[in-house]
Formats: structure tokens, C-alpha cells, sequence
């Protein structure tokens, strides 16, 4: 077979661009290439590839592969499986990276399972062993562990953990190939039908882009609560979200989720209210510059991974928090 | 015609435990049971349970059968699912195999489990295990029996030959619809499982749950050989200073702690 092993990234775009998940994966997919001295090769899926590869080209792809079809215009699981099944099966790649996104969960088992392979999953750092295999660490048991695990199959499938690599601010050179791949597909290969979808969406400041967030988990005990901690988040310009306890609880709309199986947030400051801090809770938020917080319990989790925080009655100390700020913002 | 529904659930390590009861082995290849903490079954197969018995309740004529793949299996823990309501328990020992961190390795052993048990028409799990969270085998499943899932679901619902499925999404759901049998995988937004009513549990205290062991399920081509082998498992280091702010009352405290994070620029 002429092709050379290589590296494949499973490219993803959000808001007309690469995605910032993709970006890292081109990132951290050409330090593993050069560390193999292997080809670092990426693949968007959809309609209208081409004008993407300018930025595909800066992180230094080697051969960038743009599978268009009408059919690929939005994600759906079988067709995008069997996709980058079939450019599996003719380029050969060592090593298959995914972002542990919306997309990335449903693609990376269902591509495991069609390649015959197995899915290291939400890497948060990957790297090459002297055997040229996958060497993946990945947090465990919600994060009160690590593992660092090997991957000894082939392809070596793993996803990334978006918001744990770098971005490269710095040109890449790479062979920049581009080559227009139409694979086979049709509808009659979709087993599941998506009928409807329904928008519930985080009013005000969007919770992943927020640079500060305040958060109430089951400490609140009901619904109510959440009312001053958003008129908390909207006086310091800011979003509100909850931990998993307050979601399940009904208290707030899932969509306000923070944690593993919730959004992932990197503010600046990240304020708790009655969140315990489970590792589940801390795996959405770790990120975070600062966490400051309050909680009645002082041997709380949360006080290990906050710079700040009051053990006390969330109801004596948010007003007394809040009307300061209050006072601080009409100074100023 | 009754529905025939099969629950797939684990035994996990008590997620809610205080992280100093949290131990790695000596030779950091696996984390230890801690010996006083009963293990629980997963979070989310609770919700697997309970979309289990909302179908049976909705069409009337069902056969719930939860199955597990394990080891070490504690009768009080695992028999739940019977207290709550489901007709069959079946726990399969399958030592410490299951416990391989290829997701693939599982998941060809619940298939050969579900095999034995037989006929069904959908088969229900949680999305993910609070252990390795990898939420795979549910996958591995369905495509091992050539059959589809949807995953993270908060309302299942039989339409004669289909299932359909409310799907969270980061910003609201969607509605999913496949052909029947299928995999669905269950998520914590289908709401609180359902306590074991004192006649759920009387009844569970007489049925016996089915033990298989490896030696039961026939996998014909073998099992696969692992693909992820674990080098360590550690714990993370955390350096961490926590300035705890105080004040005369709760009140007060909550002002300090506003002054000392505009002293430290972060508002």
C-alpha cells in the first residue's frame, strides 16, 4: 500500500469555523505526528469544505481530506460512521483523534465498534511510546483517579477532552494536500430518524463562553434561590448554572448543567452556592481560574479546588455578598 | 403481546463516598474497594430501571429482566431492581474479566448474556458508569447484535414497532425514532427512580435472583483480546490554599468575602 501511516483527526466546524476542539486536536495530532515522523491527516464532513483549508493548512495537515455529500450536511451517526469508515479503509491511519464533543461521544464508540477496534476515551494528554503505540492518561472515577493507559489495537481510537491541549499560535508546516473524498452513502443506512428538535436554551450570557459564572447546586433546596444567584451572575455580567443535584432535582432546566455529563466551563471566576463539590461537578469546572465558595459544610470538596470561600448559610451570606457588590457597582 | 425488556445494570463503587475513602493499590493498577462502603448499583441504570417500568406501565403487559456482568456481587444491592418492580434478575459472574478497561471486552459479554436470555424487544441501560464513564458497552451491544441505539435519553416510549426517544441536547432535546428491538441508553434528566414500595421488597425477599457464571454463556468466537492496557492509576496531586473568609455573622462574612475579591481584582 503506497500510503503513508499517518495520523487522522476527526474535524468538526461551530459558527462557520474549525471548531476550537478541532484546532487543539490538529495541535496536539502534529506533536504526535513529528514524534513519529508520521503524516498528520484531518477530515471535515459536510458541504462547502473548501473554505476551511486555509486554517487547516496553519496547523499543518498533511493531507487534508473534505468528504462532501448532501447526506453529510448535518451529523448523523450511521452516515458519518460509515463515512470515515470507508477513508479508514483506504488511508490506513495508525492513530484516529476525536474531541470528546456532542459529536465526538456518539462517533467515537460507533466508530470503535465499526473499525473493530477499541475507544481510549476522554484523554485529557496523549503521547507515543517507544512501541509507536498510544499512550492516553484520563481521568477516572470522576476524577478522584487518573489512568494512563496504552493502547495496543489497531486503529488507535481516542478521544480528547476539549479544553485540556493548547492551542498553537504558531504557523505548522505540513505537506498541505487537499483531496476531495465522496464516499458511498444513503439514507437507507440510517437506523435511527431524528424527527424533531427542540431549543431550550440558557437565557442571557452563554454558560461556555461566560468569564465568570456563579452556580447553586441541592444546598439552595428548591427552585426559588436560583432567581438571586441569576441576578448575581447578570451584576457581575456573567452566566448561571447549577450542579447536577439541582438539575436532577427540577430546580433548574439541564441546560444549566455544569459537570461531566454537563457543559464544561473555563471562567475567569467561578462562584459555588451550596454545591459539595463532587469530582463529578469539579470535572465541568476545573478549568476555572478562580473558584470561590459557599457552603455550610466545612470539610465540603469544594473548599480543595476554591482560592476563596465562607463555610456559612448560604441564606445569611449571599445577601450580605450580593448587596456589597451592590454597593461596589454603584462607586464605580 | 407483551414487551419483552431487558436492563442491563452494574455494581459500582459508591460514587457519593468521601474522597479520603478512595485508595489505589499498591502496585497503582487498580482502586481499591473500600471495605465499610457498600457498593450501589450505577446512578444512571437506576434510570434505566425506571424507564423499565414506566413502558410497563404505559403498555400494560411487560417482562422486565435486569441483567448484570460482574463480580463480587452484593445480594442487597443488586436485588433492588426487583423491589422496584422488575420481574427477572440475572447475575452473571464473570470474575474479574469484565473488569478490563476495553469497553469491547463488556460489552461482548453482556451480548452473549443477552443472547442467552433470548427473546427481546428493547434492551435499556444507563449512558454511562460512574466508574470509567465511558458509556460504551451500550454501543458495543447494539452493534454486536446488528441492532440500533439512542443514547442519553430522558423519555422512551414504545409506538408499536418503534421506540422513540427524547434525546437531551446541551440546549434543549430531540425527538428520536428507531425500528424495534433496540438499545437505549438512559440518562438522569428521565427524573428520580422510584423508591421500592414495602410490598416490592417483601416480594424481592422471596425471589432468588438466576446466577450464571462464565462458564454459561456461550461466546463463540471467544472473547477479544484487550486493547487498553492500564500502566498506573494515580491520584491526582491538588495544591490548593483556600482563604476561608469570615465575619461576625453570615451576613457579614458574605460582604468580606465581596471586599476581598475586589481587593483581588477578580470582580
Amino acid at each position: 500500500m503506497a500510503n503513508c501511516q499517518n495520523i487522522l483527526v476527526i474535524g468538526e466546524l461551530a459558527d462557520g469555523s474549525l471548531s476550537s476542539t478541532t484546532k487543539e486536536l490538529l495541535t496536539l495530532g502534529r506533536k504526535l505526528a513529528d514524534s513519529l515522523q508520521e503524516d498528520l491527516n484531518v477530515v471535515l464532513l459536510g458541504e462547502n469544505l473548501s473554505q476551511y483549508t486555509s486554517e487547516l493548512l496553519f496547523f499543518g495537515a498533511d493531507t487534508i481530506y473534505l468528504a462532501q455529500h448532501s447526506l453529510l450536511a448535518n451529523y448523523q451517526d450511521d452516515l458519518y460512521v460509515e463515512a470515515i469508515n470507508q477513508l479508514a479503509a483506504s488511508t490506513n491511519p495508525r492513530s484516529i483523534l476525536l474531541g470528546k464533543t456532542l459529536t465526538g461521544k456518539e462517533l467515537g464508540p460507533r466508530l470503535a465498534f465499526k473499525l473493530g477496534t477499541s475507544l481510549l476515551q476522554d484523554c485529557i494528554h496523549l503521547a507515543i511510546d517507544n512501541n509507536k503505540n498510544l499512550v492516553g492518561k484520563r481521568p477516572i472515577y470522576g476524577g478522584n483517579a487518573l489512568a494512563e493507559i496504552t493502547h495496543i489495537g489497531a486503529p488507535q481510537l481516542a478521544t480528547v477532552r476539549p479544553k485540556t491541549i493548547e492551542v498553537s499560535t504558531q504557523e505548522q508546516k505540513g505537506k498541505g494536500g487537499i483531496s476531495e473524498y465522496i464516499p458511498e452513502l444513503s439514507d437507507s443506512m440510517i437506523q435511527a430518524h431524528t424527527i424533531e428538535t427542540v431549543d431550550e436554551p440558557v437565557t442571557g450570557v452563554r454558560l461556555e463562553d461566560a468569564r465568570i459564572v456563579v452556580s447553586g447546586g441541592r444546598g439552595l433546596g428548591g427552585p426559588e434561590p436560583f432567581r438571586d444567584l441569576e441576578g448575581l451572575a447578570s451584576l457581575l455580567g456573567g452566566a448561571t448554572g447549577a450542579s447536577r443535584a439541582a438539575c436532577d432535582a427540577g430546580w433548574i432546566p439541564s441546560s444549566y448543567q455544569v459537570g461531566l455529563t454537563g457543559k464544561t466551563i473555563t471562567p475567569d471566576l467561578y462562584i459555588t452556592v451550596g454545591i459539595s463539590g463532587a469530582s463529578q461537578h469539579m470535572a465541568g469546572c476545573s478549568g476555572a481560574k478562580t473558584i470561590v465558595s459557599i457552603n455550610k459544610d466545612s470539610e465540603a470538596n469544594i473548599f480543595k479546588d476554591s482560592a476563596f470561600g465562607v463555610v456559612g448559610d448560604w441564606k445569611e451570606v449571599l445577601p450580605g455578598f450580593i448587596d456589597q457588590i451592590k454597593a461596589m457597582t454603584n462607586e464605580s | 403481546m407483551p414487551v419483552n425488556i431487558i436492563v442491563a445494570i452494574k455494581q459500582v463503587m459508591d460514587p457519593e463516598m468521601p474522597p479520603s475513602a478512595f485508595t489505589i493499590s499498591e502496585n497503582a493498577k487498580e482502586v481499591v474497594s473500600p471495605g465499610n462502603i457498600p457498593p450501589v448499583i450505577n446512578g444512571y441504570d437506576e434510570q434505566a430501571i425506571e424507564a423499565a417500568l414506566r413502558i410497563k406501565e404505559t403498555v400494560g403487559e411487560a417482562t422486565i429482566t435486569v441483567v448484570s456482568i460482574g463480580s463480587n456481587f452484593s445480594l442487597d444491592v443488586m436485588k433492588k431492581p426487583l423491589s422496584m418492580g422488575a420481574d427477572e434478575l440475572i447475575l452473571v459472574d464473570t470474575g474479574d474479566i469484565g473488569n478490563d478497561p476495553d469497553s469491547n471486552i463488556a460489552a461482548c459479554l453482556l451480548t452473549a448474556a443477552i443472547r442467552k436470555i433470548g427473546s427481546f424487544d428493547l434492551i435499556l441501560c444507563g449512558r454511562q458508569a460512574s466508574d470509567w464513564d465511558n458509556a460504551q458497552v451500550p454501543v458495543g451491544v447494539a452493534s454486536m447484535l446488528k441492532i440500533p441505539v439512542i443514547t442519553v435519553g430522558r423519555k422512551v416510549d414504545i409506538t408499536g414497532e418503534n421506540v422513540r426517544v427524547e434525546r437531551v441536547l446541551p440546549n434543549g432535546y430531540e425527538l428520536v425514532e428507531s425500528n424495534l428491538p433496540a438499545v437505549v441508553t438512559l440518562s438522569s434528566e428521565l427524573g428520580e427512580p422510584r423508591y421500592p414500595t414495602l410490598r416490592g421488597i417483601m416480594a424481592a425477599t422471596k425471589k432468588q435472583p438466576i446466577s450464571w457464571s462464565l462458564n454459561d454463556l456461550s461466546i463463540d468466537e471467544g472473547l477479544p483480546s484487550s486493547n487498553l492496557t492500564i500502566n498506573t492509576i494515580t491520584t491526582p496531586e491538588k495544591q490548593n490554599e483556600c482563604t476561608i473568609v469570615e465575619g461576625e455573622n453570615g451576613q457579614e462574612a458574605g460582604k468580606n468575602l465581596a471586599l476581598r475579591l475586589r481587593e483581588a481584582k477578580l470582580i
